[in-house]
């Protein structure tokens, strides 16, 4: 990695050292003055409020919607204001759309399998960053090889293990809590070992020495030295599986079709696939609406709330 | 003591390793070796076929045109959404007024971001299910329903979106409208990711450029994109997956999973359809390998041409 001086021709000489505050003439040159500024910074300000709303509005709208009456959605589908507000479609979205017990499947899943992704996948992390041993490039590639190879490839033989483990242990066959937490687990591994694997490396050796030193074993030092300082990226990375893992809906589409007569362990994403194709044929528009709504709301809430960990930990995974 | 480090380090790979090597690669491994087999999937019988289902990929008509409309969303989303992501981070960190400490941020973009942000946090599903309710081809959909308010579409002849095989610009419409979606849940997203990037430029390279006499739009061209090309590269080989993911939006809104009439399918539903609605195991793995080859050399490709030297401050 090189350094690359950013130089621009004429700014480093030193006989152009600029004079302090500009003249009225420099600044009318600034942007084109002000009259163009004045412009320029009205035209900023309605486009980008025309884009809030295109993202605002249909979001509002759902909200709204899921307010009214059927009848009401079908005579007035544009108008924001319900005639009366209609709690019942959430009510109803909650129990016969089954949203109520989709919601509390995905948490389930979700407590588990977003816990388990940040112990393992920080464990994994830790020894390949910060231990030499034979194998050890041979397994991170193997980790990160994963974030190139596309989920679709290996539905088909994944479906078929998951089915014929079934057999054998029922509690990991297709439809199953604890299969799901642990196929969200394997698949979340890759970003998160890559993740965590280039924020281990950047802790300084000298506290690991001091550990060593003061007595500590290999196990205690990562949980209660190593762990603690890596607090950031485990925030970030952490915030990004539960995003990531709540709005999972290939790999439970596949795995968690549920035979008739068995419980219904379905996730929230497929709550939703269901619920927009039996409504539709029931043409129960408001509860549609309300399902989608209760789908969408927390997680925006949470997002207010928690905006800007949000945002810079969505980022740092991009970036780093 | 070297003992001990050996149990340890195998102690805390063991678990995430198997769990791994069980859901993830042992699924792959035994997709590449499918693929060379006639295998159904419901039954035990299958027969080695060699590369055979390998070549009827390139005379399989729905598998070409599942291939160019992946490229039509590979090159698309990218473009779109980085061009419309710089626009507005553009307005976001120089449309404001300037005065003597430079150009600024216009007022309230904090809360631009947030809401911009919105989409990013959003299932597909969620997006996709609302999107179905805003595309609806009658005057209860919101974009038909405004559009036959204001008295530019009739009530007989409304858009058909998701139903619309009809090509624009050689393209089937479905398609493009489609890349809207994706287009308008992740603009908000690297917007945010430019504008920290933007600001992450140093205050002196601007002050230097102000003093020397360059406008906003000159700082902004000369300056800012230069220097914001890492990032930028970066974005587009995440859109890169992302446009190949495309299935969720195409699962959910279209007819048939793929449909009208074909006229949206793409690489990841044909796979679908062929495996587990016409119970060719074999082939769709074929498919699947394809597939595979196509992500790892297109990822190569993109990191051989935007690999470049670092600029650090």
């Amino acid at each position: 990695m090189s350094t690359v001086t950013h130089t621009p021709g004429g700014l480093a000489g030193p006989d152009q050292t600029p004079p302090p505050g500009r003249t009225p003439a420099q600044r009318a040159a600034v942007g084109g003055g002000r009259a163009g500024a004045r412009f320029f910074n009205g035209f900023s300000h309605l486009f980008l409020a025309v884009w809030a709303i295109m993202v605002v509005y249909p979001l509002l709208w759902v909200v709204m919607s899921a307010l009214k009456t059927d009848s009401e959605v079908i005579r007035k589908p544009l108008s924001l204001i319900p005639e009366q507000l209609q709690w019942g479609n959430f009510a109803r979205a909650w129990t016969e759309g089954h949203i109520g017990s989709f919601f509390l499947n995905t948490i389930l899943v979700l407590t588990g399998s977003v816990f388990l992704t940040m112990l393992l996948g920080s464990m994994a992390a830790y020894v390949l960053a910060r231990y030499e041993f034979p194998g050890n490039r041979l397994i991170y590639y193997m980790f990160l090889s994963g974030l190139t190879l596309p989920i679709y490839l290996a539905a088909v033989p994944l479906f078929k293990g998951v089915y014929n483990t079934g057999v054998v242990l029922p509690f990991l066959g297709p439809n199953s809590h604890v299969m799901l937490i642990l196929v969200y687990v394997a698949w979340s591994l890759s970003f998160t070992v890559f993740f965590m694997h280039s924020f281990f490396r950047t802790l300084p050796n000298a506290i690991a020495e001091a550990g060593m030193v003061d007595g500590a074993s290999h196990s205690r030092l990562f949980f209660s030295v190593m762990l603690p300082m890596a607090k950031p990226g485990l925030i970030s990375i952490g915030i990004f599986n539960v995003l990531g893992q709540w709005n999972q809906w290939y790999l439970p589409t596949l795995l968690m079709q549920s035979v008739a007569g068995e419980p219904k362990n379905q996730v929230i994403s497929q709550g939703l696939i269901e619920l927009s194709v039996n409504q539709g044929y029931r043409s129960d528009w408001s509860g549609l609406f309300a399902g989608v709504t209760m789908a969408m709301l927390p997680v925006l809430i949470v997002y207010i709330v928690f905006q800007r960990q949000v945002q810079s930990g969505l980022t740092a995974g991009v970036s780093k | 003591m070297r003992h001990g480090v050996a149990r340890f380090v195998t102690g805390f790979l063991a678990l995430p390793v198997g769990l791994y090597l069980f859901y993830v690669v042992w699924p792959f491994l035994q997709a590449a070796g499918y693929s060379l087999t006639d295998w159904g999937g419901y039954s035990d019988r299958q027969q080695f076929v060699g590369l055979d289902n390998y070549l009827r990929l390139f005379s399989d008509e729905l598998i070409r045109k599942a291939f160019w409309h992946n490229v039509f969303f590979l090159i698309t989303v990218p473009l779109f959404t980085i061009a419309l992501a710089l626009f507005l981070a553009f307005l976001l960190n120089v449309g404001g007024r300037e005065d003597k400490a430079g150009i600024r941020g216009v007022f309230g973009s904090g809360l631009y971001k947030v809401i911009f942000f919105f989409p990013q946090v959003l299932s597909l599903v969620v997006i996709a299910v609302m999107w179905q309710q805003i595309y609806r081809a009658d005057g209860q959909g919101l974009i038909n329903g405004m559009l036959m308010k204001i008295g530019l579409v009739s009530e007989d002849d409304p858009i058909t979106f998701m139903y619309d095989p009809e090509p624009f610009l050689g393209v089937p419409a479905v398609l493009w409208w489609l890349l809207l979606i994706a287009v308008w849940s992740g603009a908000g997203f690297y917007m945010v990711l430019f504008s920290a990037a933007m600001q992450s430029i140093p205050k002196d390279v601007y002050e230097a450029a102000i003093l020397d006499g360059a406008g906003r739009f000159h700082t902004f061209f000369r300056i800012t994109l230069p220097l914001l090309r890492d990032t930028v590269s970066v974005a587009w080989v995440y859109l890169g997956f992302i446009a190949l993911d495309m299935y969720a939006l195409v699962f959910v809104m279209t007819p048939s999973q793929g449909g009208p009439n074909h006229a949206s399918e793409i690489f990841a539903s044909v796979l679908n359809f062929t495996a587990f609605q016409k119970g060719q195991f074999g082939y769709a793995c074929a498919m699947g390998v394809a597939l595979a080859i196509f992500t790892i050399l297109l990822a190569a490709l993109q990191l051989r041409i935007t690999r470049r030297e670092r600029i650090e401050y």
